[in-house]
C-alpha cells in the first residue's frame, strides 16, 4: 500500500511531536479524581511530526465526495446543490444564545414562525414544528401526534400502522418506536399501493398508513385520494414521509392529497447540507385537529405584538428536542425558500423532474426500465439480462461509476426492484452534466460487452477497491490493536 | 430442487410439520436471492408467533428482510448456530431450519407442495 494511504496510527513514531511546549514552571494543580478513575498510564496516542499530520489530513479531506466535487445522483435522497448564500447567511445569526430571553431575540422568533408559515404553505398544512433533528426524527415526532390523537380520543385499541413494502426502511423502523406494531401490504405490479391489499389491512385497530407520494420508485401515487379515503373511512390518519416532496413543490400538496401529518426533511428539499455537512433537520407539519399535540414550546404572539415561547399546552406530545431545533439548519432552508420565491420553488421541481425523465429516456434500451412510465424526481433502471448474463450486476455498474468519476446512484432499493439503480439527478445539474452521466452509462454497458473483466475489477482509481462486505458485516473489527 | 418432506409459502420459506411441531425457514431460492447473509435476528423461545407476520430477520450485505411464520403458535426451539453462522443458510437453507413453533393454526391450503413451489419460482 503506498504510504499516502496508510493510517494515521501506521505513521506513527515514538517521540515524534507536531509541536513542544516548554517546561511548565509554575505548580500543577490536583484534579479531584477519584484514584480508581485515573488512568494507570498514558494514552497511546499517534506520535507524528506537524507536516505529516497536516499532509494526512489534507490528503483524506481531498478523498471526500460531494456535491461540491461532482455529480452525486443518489436517488431518494436529493442530493442537491446548496448554494452558498445559504452557508454565508446562517452565520448572522451564530451569537445568538437559545437561552435569551424572547424578547431579545424576536429576529429569530419571527424567522421560525415565517418559516413555519412558509412550510405550511407549500405543503398544505395547518401548522408546523420546526423542532425533530432529521427526517426519521421527524417520523417518530409525527407518529407520536397519531398515537396522542387515538388516545386522546379514548381509541386505545388503534395499535396497528400499516406500511406498504415499497417504503423507506425508516417507516417501520419509526413505527416500532412510537409503540406500534407494523404491518407490511404488498404493492400492486406498478409499483403503488395495491387497494385491494390495503382495503384488506385496515380495521379497527388501524392507527394509519405511512406513504411517500411520490412513491420511492419515484412514481406518482395516482390511487391517493382512494387512499386516503380507505384510511379514513377505517378511522385511521395518513401520514406522509416526506423524502420525495423535491418533485411536487408548487404542483400538488400533501394537505390537499389527504395527509394529515407529515415531514419534511430540509436538507434534502431545501438545500441544507447532508450528513456530515451538519446536523440534519425534519420539520413536522399537521392538520388542524393535530395541533393540540404538537410539541412544545410553540411561538405564538401576545397581545402587544410580541412573539413568546408557549409551553402552556396541556394536551402536547411534550418537548422532543433540545430548544427549538437545529436552528442553523433552518436558517440556510429559509433563505433557500426566500431566494427562489414560489416560483423558483416551482421551477425547481419541475426541472428535478424533467432531469429525471431526461436520464431515463436516454437510459432506455441500454438499461431496463422495469416501471416504464413518466417518472417524478428519481428514476429506477436495472442493468438488461444480457449484462447480468455476462455476471455484471449492479453493484458492478454502480463500483464502474466510481472510476468514471461519479458517485453511484443508490442500489438495491426500492427492495421490491430486483438490481435496483435508483438515479435521481435533481434541478441543480445542467444538461450537459447528465449527458455526461449517460455517456458513462452507456460506456459501462459497451464494456460490459468488451471486457466484462475490467467492469468486476472497477473502482481502481481509489485506495481501496473492493473490500470485503461480506465479512466486514460477518466478523467486524471494530477497535484498531496497535 | 425444493425436498418433498416439506410445505413451501409464496414468501420463500418453509415449513416441515411433525406432530404438532412445524419447523420452519426460508428456500434455497430465497437464500439466493437475498446473496450472502450476514445475520439471522433469531427469535426467542417462547416467542409466539402469528400466520403471515415476521418472526425473524434475515439480513445479507444487500438488505434486511423479513421471514414470516406459517403458522401461529410459540417458539419451542431456535437453531442457535444461525448465531454465529449466519453463513449456513446460504450452504444449505433447507438443512438449517430457523425455528419451531408449537402450533395452534396452520392453513394448509395456502401453502405449496415442491412442485407447485418449484412451477411458482419459475414463473416469478
Amino acid at each position: 500500500m503506498r504510504s499516502e494511504y496508510k493510517l494515521i496510527f501506521e505513521r506513527s513514531h515514538e517521540g515524534r511531536r507536531a509541536y513542544d511546549l516548554p517546561a511548565c514552571d509554575v505548580p500543577s494543580a490536583i484534579l479531584e479524581i477519584p484514584d480508581g478513575m485515573r488512568a494507570k498510564e498514558p494514552l497511546k496516542l499517534p506520535e507524528l511530526g506537524e507536516v505529516d499530520l497536516v499532509r494526512h489530513y489534507t490528503n483524506l479531506s481531498r478523498r471526500n465526495f460531494g456535491v461540491d466535487n461532482g455529480f452525486y445522483p443518489l436517488g431518494s435522497c436529493t442530493m442537491k446543490y446548496n448554494p452558498k448564500i445559504n452557508e454565508e447567511l446562517a452565520p448572522m445569526f451564530d451569537d445568538v444564545h437559545p437561552l435569551l430571553d424572547a424578547e431579545m431575540c424576536q429576529g429569530c422568533l419571527a424567522l421560525m414562525r415565517d418559516m413555519e408559515g412558509m412550510l405550511c404553505e407549500i405543503c398544505g398544512m395547518d401548522a408546523f414544528t420546526l423542532q425533530p433533528a432529521a427526517g426519521a426524527h421527524g417520523e417518530l415526532t409525527g407518529l407520536m401526534h397519531i398515537r396522542a390523537y387515538h388516545e386522546h380520543r379514548g381509541d386505545l385499541e388503534r395499535k396497528v400502522m400499516i406500511v406498504p413494502d415499497a417504503a423507506h426502511g425508516t417507516n417501520p423502523a419509526s413505527a416500532a418506536m412510537a409503540g406500534f406494531k407494523v404491518k407490511e401490504i404488498k404493492s400492486a405490479p406498478d409499483g403503488g399501493v395495491d387497494l385491494d391489499a390495503l382495503r384488506e389491512a385496515v380495521g379497527p385497530d388501524t392507527a394509519g398508513l405511512m406513504l411517500t407520494n411520490p412513491s420511492t420508485l419515484g412514481l406518482f401515487e395516482r390511487n391517493i385520494k382512494e387512499i386516503a379515503k380507505i384510511v379514513h373511512e377505517a378511522g385511521g390518519l395518513l401520514y406522509y414521509d416526506g423524502a420525495n416532496l423535491n418533485a411536487i413543490m408548487g404542483i400538488v400538496r400533501p394537505g390537499d392529497m389527504g395527509f394529515d401529518v407529515m415531514h419534511i426533511n430540509l436538507h434534502k428539499t431545501f438545500s441544507t447540507p447532508h450528513g456530515g455537512g451538519g446536523p440534519g433537520s425534519g420539520p413536522v407539519g399537521v392538520k388542524k385537529h393535530l395541533i393540540p399535540f404538537m410539541p412544545v414550546p410553540r411561538i405564538a404572539e401576545n397581545d402587544d405584538g410580541e412573539l413568546f415561547l408557549d409551553y402552556d399546552k396541556p394536551e402536547t406530545i411534550g418537548k422532543i428536542k433540545s430548544f427549538y431545533g437545529n436552528f442553523g439548519v433552518i436558517v440556510k432552508a429559509y433563505c433557500y425558500i426566500r431566494s427562489l420565491g414560489a416560483k423558483g420553488l416551482k421551477e425547481a421541481s419541475e426541472n428535478a423532474v424533467l432531469n429525471a425523465n431526461y436520464i431515463m429516456n436516454q437510459l432506455r434500451g441500454v438499461y431496463d426500465i422495469p416501471h416504464d412510465r413518466i417518472c417524478m424526481h428519481e428514476c429506477v433502471v436495472t442493468p438488461t439480462e444480457d449484462m447480468m448474463a455476462n455476471g455484471v450486476h449492479t453493484s458492478d455498474v454502480a463500483k464502474a461509476l466510481i472510476d468514471r468519476g461519479y458517485h453511484p446512484p443508490t442500489i438495491y432499493f426500492p427492495l421490491i426492484v430486483h438490481e435496483a439503480m435508483m438515479i435521481e439527478p435533481t434541478e441543480s445539474e445542467s444538461v450537459e452534466t447528465l449527458d455526461e452521466f449517460v455517456e458513462a452509462m452507456k460506456g459501462i454497458a459497451d464494456q460490459v460487452k468488451s471486457d466484462p473483466a475490467a467492469i468486476h475489477a472497477a473502482p481502481v482509481t481509489t485506495p481501496v477497491g473492493r473490500p470485503d462486505e461480506v465479512t466486514a458485516a460477518r466478523k467486524p473489527i471494530v477497535k484498531y490493536e496497535w | 430442487m425444493a425436498p418433498n418432506d416439506r410445505k413451501y409459502t409464496r414468501d420463500h420459506e418453509w415449513v416441515m410439520v411433525e406432530g404438532s411441531i412445524a419447523k420452519m425457514g426460508i428456500t434455497v431460492h430465497a437464500a439466493e436471492a437475498l446473496g450472502d447473509i450476514v445475520y439471522v435476528e433469531l427469535p426467542a423461545v417462547g416467542d409466539e408467533t402469528v400466520m403471515g407476520e415476521s418472526y425473524c430477520v434475515v439480513e445479507s450485505v444487500k438488505a434486511s428482510s423479513s421471514v414470516y411464520s406459517a403458522v401461529t403458535g410459540k417458539v419451542v426451539e431456535v437453531n442457535e448456530e444461525l448465531d454465529g453462522a449466519p453463513e449456513k443458510l446460504n450452504e444449505d437453507a433447507f438443512a438449517n431450519f430457523i425455528a419451531a413453533v408449537e402450533f395452534t393454526e396452520i392453513n394448509e391450503d395456502e401453502l405449496m407442495n415442491a412442485d407447485e413451489y418449484e412451477k411458482f419460482c419459475a414463473e416469478e
